[in-house]
């Protein structure tokens, strides 16, 4: 399914729960597939004793994967053209991650229609791990 | 990455398991050719996962080099300095079209910007910017790429 700009307004917005209790295992896997074996994300021992963090925590690039899930489920296969995000709050084991998408304009450039989304993700605690935006070519 | 990138289906798969993504059009390429898109394409944030082929990666174990993640002992090199090392603080995309298993992506990287804030909950902060543009097997400029890392005095206060 792709987005109509005939179905949406500016200010509306979506949300999706992209992560439920984030496993360390999920981390991991992430870090399989990534290529990103920093043992701040996998390594428990080492991040508590050496790193000083309280338990190992996901990787930036996995909350804005898990972010983008929710992105691509509004907009469609193959309509992103442009997604960004800063980083803004760790996320660790056991987060629960919503993601909100806030329709900031739809546009239209030479009968192509755009619409740019405002992108934020929350932890359980309502706190904001993941800010940024993102553009989609959608259909009229 | 100086090295080639292949997109592979496989990869591809457990790419978007990792993220949680359930979306047919990652693997079942009966599915994905019944679609707008073709066929399988990648998440959008796959290239990530290019450093999976870049030989000099310093977040991967190497063959037969000691690693500075635990073994017997908390790490496994002699001196390591507490903090975070390098942290990811932004990551921005720019897409000219979507990954395909098949395509074979060389880089080229830019050193961007750097600078630096003070910040209560971790010290002394050092950003630096990289861009990275991903060319495919036409040389034809498929992602952008632009990157935030920054390196902190001390670990983040929770």
């Amino acid at each position: 399914m792709v987005l109509k700009a005939s179905d949406i307004s500016e200010g509306q917005e979506f949300s999706e729960v992209v992560a439920e209790n984030l496993t360390r295992t999920q981390i991991v896997q992430y870090a399989g597939s990534s290529g990103d074996y920093n043992p701040i994300h996998t390594d428990e021992v080492y991040t508590k004793e050496v790193a000083g963090y309280p338990s190992v925590f996901a990787h930036g690039m996995l909350s804005m994967g898990a972010t983008g899930v929710a992105i691509t489920n509004l907009v469609g296969d193959g309509r992103l053209t442009k997604y960004g995000v800063r980083f803004v709050n760790q996320v660790w084991p056991g987060d629960t991650l919503t993601t909100t998408l806030s329709v900031e304009s739809i546009s239209e450039d030479a009968g192509e229609f755009f619409v740019d989304l405002v992108v934020s993700t929350s932890n359980q605690d309502g706190r904001e791990v993941v800010r940024g935006s993102a553009t989609a070519k959608i259909d009229p | 990455m100086s090295e080639q990138f292949p997109v592979e289906a496989g990869h591809i798969m457990l790419f978007a398991r990792s993220i949680g993504d359930k979306n047919q059009i990652y693997y079942d390429s009966g599915y994905a050719s019944t679609t707008e898109a073709q066929g399988v394409i990648a998440p959008p944030t796959f290239v990530a996962a290019s450093s999976q082929f870049d030989e000099g990666y310093s977040l991967r174990p190497k063959i037969g080099e000691p690693w500075f993640g635990s073994g017997k002992a908390a790490t496994g090199v002699e001196k390591q300095e507490g903090g975070s090392g390098g942290l990811h603080a932004e990551q921005h995309y720019e897409y000219h079209r979507h990954l395909r298993p098949g395509d074979i992506l060389r880089s080229v990287v830019k050193e961007g910007e750097k600078w630096e804030r003070e910040s209560k909950r971790a010290g002394k902060l050092k950003f630096s910017e990289t861009i990275t543009e991903y060319y495919d097997q036409n040389d034809e400029l498929v992602i952008t790429a632009r990157s935030v890392g920054v390196v902190t005095e001390r670990p983040i206060d929770q």
